[in-house]
């Protein structure tokens, strides 16, 4: 699935797009740390919880469980909150 | 315990890099052999928190950068090639998983100390809020060292997020024994000073002679009420160990474990609040603060507006003032603890950044004082480092 990509971390990634797969949110975000090491900590901390900086939404809805069902056509937009900074 | 002058033979000075931690990047300034021109090397993670970087002094060659974004997690850069080209830690400071919920999470790497010299590659990190982690690999990957991050009791004594400073409670101020790689010192904001001679098998409270803040009943035998800002271990001495503390200055000589408070034959009207310290690299009677507004609501400014570094050539007897060069009034100047420094030199060359992004340069051990950069972002930590 299309996952979208914010500013802050196209430094891993290159491009405002990556394809990941997974059943959950939680593999979806395993899935884009396998292929770009290390971007996953920056969103979500050690406890498994999303950082209070960024949200996540599928297809328009925010998402605070990483245990959300997803399916391969679902779209994920990762964006940094507006805070922080 | 008498001090211990080390007349230790002057090496030829090598040339200094000053390494700039900042809230928007980082800077490397590299000086002349006469510390007179500099060149700024910069930015680097342009928009990145730097909390604090450091060059390696047992290869002079890696450098560590410890960075989070506003939005971002935090993580450690490493650099080879003096900043040329950075690669993130593969697996930087993070708490153990806890089942039960209560677990926390790294905010940012706050203080990074190179192991001992019979340790290359080895590091040790503080985190905010406290914890403790080590690297082996030269800082590409990092674990908890020792077992105080999830001690019950340690957790006690570190409090909770509000009871920190204001961007959260620190881990600062690990310090490893030159001649002994498991003799290790560290302290917490809100935590107390903490020492362990085995590696970090066991850990013992060091606080005796401390002051707490008075007029709220504190226990001051607990180490929660605790809050050394900065320590240092003398260079040429390292049974001594300085501390500015919320409090005021201190002084240990090992084997005693009394900290002796030194900052009272400070004037008055300054005061021995502060949050850097810096120590002489050879000579353990010398010593520089640089005193802040602790009144009331804490302004943590200059005094009267009237910055100044005070050095001691005692070790802490008296205290004089150093102001030859800085603005004289309507400059209220703030210093992060781990914002000065000194290179080793001789005269001893001394470094502060300010939070209002003005880097300061003395080249006679503070007699005068001169602007070497200006309009930098908040600067958060400044090291010197011998090339």
């Amino acid at each position: 699935m299309k996952v979208l990509i914010p500013g802050a971390l196209r430094s891993y990634t290159e491009q405002g797009e990556a394809e990941a797969s997974g059943a959950t949110l939680a593999a979806v975000l395993a899935d884009l740390d396998r292929q770009y090491a290390g971007i996953r900590f920056r969103m979500i901390d050690e406890q498994d919880r999303i950082r209070r900086h960024i949200r996540i939404f599928v297809n328009g809805g925010q998402v605070r469980d990483l245990s959300r069902a997803l399916n391969a056509t679902d779209e994920v937009v990762i964006v940094q909150a507006l805070s922080g900074g | 315990m008498a001090s211990v002058r080390k007349k230790t033979a002057i090496r030829k000075s090598r040339r200094v890099v000053v390494l700039v931690a900042t809230r928007k990047g980082a800077w490397l300034y590299h000086g002349d052999a006469a510390r007179k021109n500099w060149r700024a090397d910069g930015p680097h993670f342009l928009g990145h928190v730097i909390s604090h970087m450091v060059l390696d002094p047992r290869d002079r060659r890696t450098l560590l950068a410890a960075a989070k974004t506003g939005h971002l997690g935090p993580t450690v850069f490493r650099s080879t090639d003096m900043g040329k080209t950075w690669k993130e830690a593969a697996c930087p400071p993070a708490f153990a998983k806890a089942a039960d919920g209560t677990g926390r999470s790294v905010d940012h790497t706050f203080w990074l100390t190179p192991a001992h010299a019979n340790q290359p590659g080895v590091w040790y990190a503080g985190t905010s809020p406290q914890g403790l982690f080590r690297s082996e690999d030269g800082g590409v990957t990092w674990a908890p060292f020792s077992s105080i991050n999830d001690d019950p009791q340690y957790r006690e004594w570190m409090g909770t997020a509000q009871d920190g400073t204001p961007d959260g409670p620190k881990l600062h101020s690990i310090i490893v024994d030159p001649r002994d790689p498991k003799h290790l010192y560290f302290g917490m904001s809100g935590g107390g000073v903490h020492e362990t001679v085995d590696g970090g098998r066991t850990w013992r409270v060091m606080i005796k002679g401390m002051d707490v803040v008075e007029g709220f009943g504190f226990d001051a035998s607990k180490p929660t009420f605790h809050d050394p800002h900065c320590l240092r271990m003398c260079p040429g001495n390292p049974d001594r160990i300085y501390q500015q503390n919320h409090c005021g200055i201190y002084r240990v000589d090992r084997p005693s474990d009394t900290w002796v408070r030194v900052g009272k034959s400070m004037p008055k009207k300054v005061g021995d609040i502060g949050f850097p310290l810096v120590l002489h690299p050879r000579d353990d009677d010398t010593a520089w603060v640089f005193p802040m507004d602790g009144t009331r609501v804490w302004p943590r400014t200059s005094p009267d507006g009237k910055p100044a570094v005070y050095a001691t050539r005692n070790g802490g007897k008296t205290w004089q003032r150093l102001d030859a060069g800085l603005p004289e009034t309507q400059a209220w100047l703030t210093v992060k603890r781990q914002s000065m420094a000194a290179d080793a030199s001789d005269p001893v060359g001394l470094y502060f950044g300010t939070t209002s992004g003005e880097l300061w340069l003395s080249r006679d051990e503070g007699r005068r004082w001169t602007c070497i950069a200006q309009h930098l972002p908040e600067i958060y930590a400044v090291e010197a480092a011998a090339l």
